[in-house]
C-alpha cells in the first residue's frame, strides 16, 4: 500500500512540477465565515490573506508592497490613484479588474465591521479597467494602511448575493471566489479549513510551494502544543509562555517569537476615584509597577516591556520613553499626596484574552499593593469582561489595543481620546479623563500629510500621557509561533501576525 | 407498558420546559453575544443596533414566549456562531460523543467487573488490595490531570497514539460519521475513552465488590455450594447476576457523570463532540446553542432513565414499575 502510493507520488511528481508538501497549522480561532467583509478579526485577516488579495500589503520592515494595485500615486492632496494588475484571475475563472475594486469598496463600507476603517473614503472613480481613482473627503495619511484590507472580491460571482449579515445565513459565508494564493476546499466551521493551491496565482515570483493547507483550531493551548510534539500537526500559535522552555528543549522544533504591537494597559478610571485624579497618585503607581518583571517572569522574557502607548513599529514611539520602577520614589509621591497609608480600589482583568492575562493582572496588583494600595481583583472570561468594560465597572480596567492601522493614531483615538458616544471618538477610554491637547493633537495628526512632522505630533502626545501617567502601560504582547524545523516561519510571519502561508517554501 | 412510556413522556416534556426556563435566566449573565461576534472597532451604536435586531432588549418573558412558540414547532433557534439550526449541529456532533461514551462504557464494563468480582471473592489476596489502592487512587484524581498524562505519555513521550481528534471517519450505513470502523479513527478513540473510563471504573468496581461480598453469604448461594455447583457457576451466574440490579441503577444515574466528564475530556483531547461544542458555545456566548445543548441532555438524561427502568424489570422480574402493565 505504502510502496504504491510512493510510486503514485513520484509519477505526480514527474507529470507535473514537484510541489511542496502539505502543511497542517493548528491555530486557537477560525474564521467565522468564509466572507473576507464579515468580521475584522485576527484569524480573519490571517484566511483572507490566504484565499484573498488585497490592494497592498505589509512588508516585514512596514513598508508597503504592490499587490492587486501594481503601483500608486497621488494626484493630489485627497485623491489617490491606483493602477490594478491586468493579469489576475479569481478562482472562478472571472478576471479581476476596476469594476471588482469599486464592488468591494462599495462592500466594505456596508460592513459593520470594516467600514470605520472607509468613513474617510468619499467615493472611488474608474478611471479605466485597470485604473481607479481613491478621493478622501479631507486629507488623510493612512490611506494605504486601510487598503491593506481591501480584500478584492469577484464582482460578477457574488452580485446580487453578497449581502452581509451578522447573525445569519449569506452566499457569501458559504461560497468563495477570491484571488489569493489557496482556493478553498472544505470548511468544518469551528474545527478546520482545507486550503489547496490556486493552480493558476497571478504571482509567479512568489517562491511558495504549499500544495495544500489544513487550518486547524485547537482552542486548549496545551492539545495545540501536544499537536506539535506528536507530529499531528506541523505549525502552531500561540505558545503558551508557560510552555516555551519546553518548545526549546525540542530538538527538530523551531521557535518563533516576534515583539508584536498589541500593548497592553491598566487604566486608571479618574471619575471613579478622586486620588487618581492627583497626579503624583498615577505616578507613583506606574512607579510601583515593575514591567520588566512582568514581562520575564510571567512572559518568560517574551514580549516587551513598555513605557508607552506605541510600539516601536510605530509612527509615534519615542525611544526615549522607558518604563520605570522605583518603590522608593513611588512610596514618597504617595506619601506627598496625602495618601502614606493608601487606599482601597477595585480592578477588574479578563481571564481568557490576552496572554497570561489574570497572571498579570494578579502580579500587577501585588505590586500596587507595596505602595499600600489594596486591590480587590476580579477577573471574567471575556465574554463577561468587555459588558463590565463597557459600563467601567472597577477602578482599574485592563486593556489591550492593537491598532488595525498599526498607527499610533488608532490607539489614541479609541483609548485616550474624550469620550463621545456620536464619533465613536474614546470609546475604550475608561480613564474617565478628557484632555483637550490630547484631541487636538490626534485631529492634527490625522490630517497631517507630511511623515515627519505627524510624526513629531505623535510624539508629542505619547510625550504628554507619560507626563501625566495616565495610564499603565505594561508591554507589547509577543507574537509567538512553533513549527517543525523544516518550516522557515521567519520568511512568512510578520509582526502584524498576519503570516503570508502563500509565500512560504517548504524544503523537504 | 405503553401507559408507562406515556408518563414518562409527560415528565421529560415537564423536564425541557424547566430547563428551558433555567437557561433563558441565565443567559444574562453569559455576557454579550454581539461583542463576540463584531471587531474591537465597531462602535457601541451599531453594537446596540444589532442587539436590538436579534431582539435581546425585549423583556425576558417575550424572548420566552417567541423561543417557546418555535420550540414547539420543533425549531429550537439558530446558532449566532454557525448561523445553523441549533438541533442540526448538536445532531451532527451527537455520534461523536456517543461513540466516545460507548466506549468508554464498555471498557468500564470490561474492567470493573472482572476486578470487582475477583476483589470480592479474594477479599484479602494482594490483588484485592491493589485493586482497592487502584480505585481510591481512580476516585480522588480528577480526570484532567488523568487524560494530560494519558496524553503525556502515550501521545508526546513514546509517539504511540495521537494527541488530538477524531482521525478518520468513514459512513456508516449514511446514518452517520463514524471512527469506530478503521485503524485511525480506533487509535484515536483510545485515550480520550480510556480517560473517560478511568473516573468511571474504580466506583463501579467497589460497586460490584460491595454487592457481591454480600451476595456471597446470603443463603442461596450456600445452598448453592451444598448442592455442589460449579464454582465459576456460582460466581458469575448465581452472584453476580443478582449484584446486577444496584449496578444498573447506578449506571443509568451515572450517564449524568458521563455528559459532564466528555466536557472535559472532549476539550482536552479536542473531540469533536457536543460537549466541546457547548464549551465553545459558553466562550462565544451561543446563546440559542447552549440553550439546546442543554435541553438535549434534558432528554438524553430522561430516555436512559426509561430504558434503565425498563431494563431494571426485565432483569428482575419482581420489580413493578407504578403504570406499568395492569
Amino acid at each position: 500500500m505504502l510502496r504504491r502510493l510512493l510510486l503514485l507520488w513520484w509519477i505526480g511528481c514527474l507529470a507535473s512540477v514537484c510541489y511542496g508538501a502539505d502543511l497542517r497549522i493548528a491555530v486557537d480561532a477560525d474564521p467565522i465565515s468564509l466572507d473576507p467583509h464579515e468580521q475584522l478579526s485576527e484569524a480573519g485577516i490571517q484566511y483572507s490573506h490566504a484565499v484573498f488579495d488585497p490592494l497592498v500589503r505589509w512588508r516585514q520592515d512596514g513598508t508597503f508592497e504592490p499587490r492587486l494595485a501594481s503601483s500608486w500615486e497621488r494626484l493630489d492632496q485627497r485623491t489617490l490613484r491606483l493602477h490594478l494588475r491586468d493579469d489576475v484571475t479569481f478562482h472562478s475563472g472571472n478576471r479581476m479588474d476596476a469594476d471588482d475594486v469599486l464592488f468591494t469598496m462599495d462592500r466594505l463600507k456596508l460592513s459593520t465591521d470594516f467600514k470605520g476603517l472607509f468613513n474617510v473614503v468619499q467615493n472611488v472613480d474608474k478611471i479605466d479597467d485597470y485604473t481607479v481613482d481613491i478621493h478622501t473627503t479631507d486629507l488623510y495619511p493612512l490611506l494605504l494602511n486601510s487598503l491593506a484590507y481591501v480584500f478584492v472580491i469577484d464582482k460578477a460571482f457574488y452580485q446580487g448575493r453578497a449581502e452581509i449579515i451578522k447573525f445569519g445565513q449569506t452566499f457569501a459565508a458559504k461560497n468563495v471566489s477570491g484571488s489569493g494564493p489557496f482556493q478553498v476546499k472544505q470548511r468544518i466551521a469551528g474545527q478546520k479549513l482545507v486550503l489547496e493551491r490556486n493552480p493558476h496565482y497571478w504571482d509567479k515570483s512568489s517562491r511558495g510551494n504549499l500544495k495544500q493547507l489544513e487550518l486547524i483550531t485547537i482552542r486548549s493551548d496545551s492539545t495545540r502544543l501536544a499537536a506539535l510534539l506528536t507530529g499531528d500537526v506541523d505549525v502552531i500559535s500561540p505558545v503558551a509562555p508557560i510552555d516555551i522552555a519546553r518548545v526549546q528543549s525540542t530538538p527538530d522544533i523551531n521557535f518563533l517569537a516576534l515583539t508584536g504591537t498589541r500593548i497592553v494597559m491598566l487604566q486608571l478610571n479618574q471619575a471613579r476615584r478622586v486620588e487618581f485624579q492627583d497626579i503624583r497618585v498615577r505616578k507613583a503607581m506606574n512607579l510601583a509597577i515593575n514591567q520588566a518583571l512582568i514581562v520575564e517572569k510571567i512572559l518568560r522574557g517574551y514580549g516587551e516591556a513598555a513605557g508607552q502607548l506605541s510600539a516601536d513599529a510605530f509612527a509615534g514611539h519615542l525611544s526615549t520613553l522607558l518604563p520605570e520602577s522605583d518603590l522608593a520614589k513611588a512610596k514618597q509621591l504617595m506619601a506627598e499626596a496625602g495618601y502614606e497609608q493608601g487606599f482601597r480600589i477595585s480592578m477588574m482583568a479578563p481571564n481568557n484574552r490576552y496572554m497570561s492575562d489574570e497572571r498579570v493582572a494578579q502580579a500587577a496588583a501585588a505590586m500596587l499593593e507595596k505602595i499600600n494600595i489594596r486591590v480587590d481583583l476580579k477577573t471574567f472570561p471575556k465574554a463577561q469582561y468587555f459588558q463590565l468594560f463597557d459600563q467601567r465597572a472597577a477602578d482599574v480596567m485592563m486593556l489591550g489595543w492593537q491598532s488595525d492601522t498599526f498607527d499610533s493614531n488608532n490607539i489614541f483615538e479609541f483609548i485616550l481620546a474624550c469620550r463621545d458616544q456620536q464619533s465613536g471618538l474614546g470609546a475604550y477610554n475608561s480613564g474617565g479623563f478628557c484632555d483637550a491637547l490630547i484631541d487636538q493633537g490626534i485631529t492634527l495628526a490625522n490630517n497631517e500629510m507630511k511623515p515627519e512632522q505627524r510624526e513629531r505630533i505623535l510624539q508629542g502626545i505619547e510625550a504628554h500621557v507619560a507626563a501625566q501617567a495616565l495610564v499603565i502601560p505594561l508591554y507589547w504582547q509577543p507574537i509567538i509561533w512553533a513549527a517543525k524545523a523544516h518550516v522557515n516561519l521567519a520568511s512568512v510571519v510578520n509582526f502584524l501576525n498576519f503570516p503570508y502561508w502563500g509565500d512560504l517554501e517548504v524544503r523537504e | 407498558m405503553l401507559r408507562f412510556i406515556g408518563r414518562r413522556l409527560l415528565q421529560a416534556m415537564f423536564v425541557l420546559l424547566i430547563i428551558s426556563v433555567i437557561s433563558f435566566m441565565i443567559q444574562d449573565k453569559l455576557g454579550d453575544p454581539v461583542q463576540q461576534m463584531v471587531g474591537q472597532s465597531v462602535p457601541q451604536q451599531d453594537r446596540l443596533a444589532l442587539q436590538q435586531d436579534l431582539g435581546l432588549n425585549d423583556p425576558l418573558l417575550v424572548q420566552y414566549g417567541r423561543f417557546l412558540g418555535r420550540a414547539l414547532q420543533g425549531d429550537l433557534g439558530t446558532s449566532y456562531y454557525y448561523k445553523e439550526a441549533t438541533l442540526d449541529i448538536i445532531l451532527s456532533r451527537l455520534p461523536a460523543t456517543l461513540e466516545l461514551s460507548f466506549s468508554a462504557l464498555v471498557l468500564v464494563i470490561l474492567l470493573a467487573t472482572p476486578l470487582g468480582v475477583v476483589a470480592a471473592i479474594h477479599p484479602k489476596s494482594l490483588l484485592s488490595r491493589a485493586i482497592l489502592i487502584f480505585s481510591t487512587l481512580g476516585l480522588s484524581v480528577p480526570i484532567f490531570i488523568v487524560a494530560v498524562f494519558l496524553m503525556y505519555f502515550f501521545a508526546i513521550e513514546w509517539r504511540l497514539l495521537p494527541s488530538f481528534g477524531r482521525g478518520e471517519t468513514t459512513w456508516v450505513m449514511g446514518l452517520w460519521q463514524s471512527g469506530l470502523f478503521n485503524k485511525d479513527g480506533l487509535l484515536h478513540l483510545l485515550l480520550p475513552s480510556f480517560s473517560l473510563a478511568f473516573v468511571l471504573t474504580p466506583m463501579f468496581i467497589r460497586l460490584i465488590r460491595a454487592e457481591m461480598i454480600d451476595a456471597l453469604q446470603s443463603e442461596y448461594i450456600r445452598y448453592a455450594w451444598s448442592k455442589g455447583i460449579s464454582a465459576s457457576r456460582i460466581y458469575f451466574v448465581h452472584a453476580l447476576k443478582n449484584t446486577m440490579l444496584p449496578v444498573i441503577t447506578v449506571a443509568g444515574i451515572q450517564v449524568g457523570t458521563l455528559v459532564a466528564y466528555t466536557i472535559l475530556t472532549e476539550s482536552i483531547f479536542q473531540w469533536p463532540g457536543m460537549g466541546l461544542l457547548f464549551m465553545e458555545a459558553v466562550t462565544r456566548v451561543d446563546v440559542p446553542l447552549i440553550s439546546a445543548y442543554l435541553m438535549v441532555v434534558g432528554v438524553i438524561f430522561v430516555v436512559t432513565n426509561t430504558v434503565v427502568d425498563l431494563v431494571y424489570s426485565l432483569v428482575n422480574p419482581r420489580v413493578r414499575l407504578p403504570g406499568y402493565g395492569s
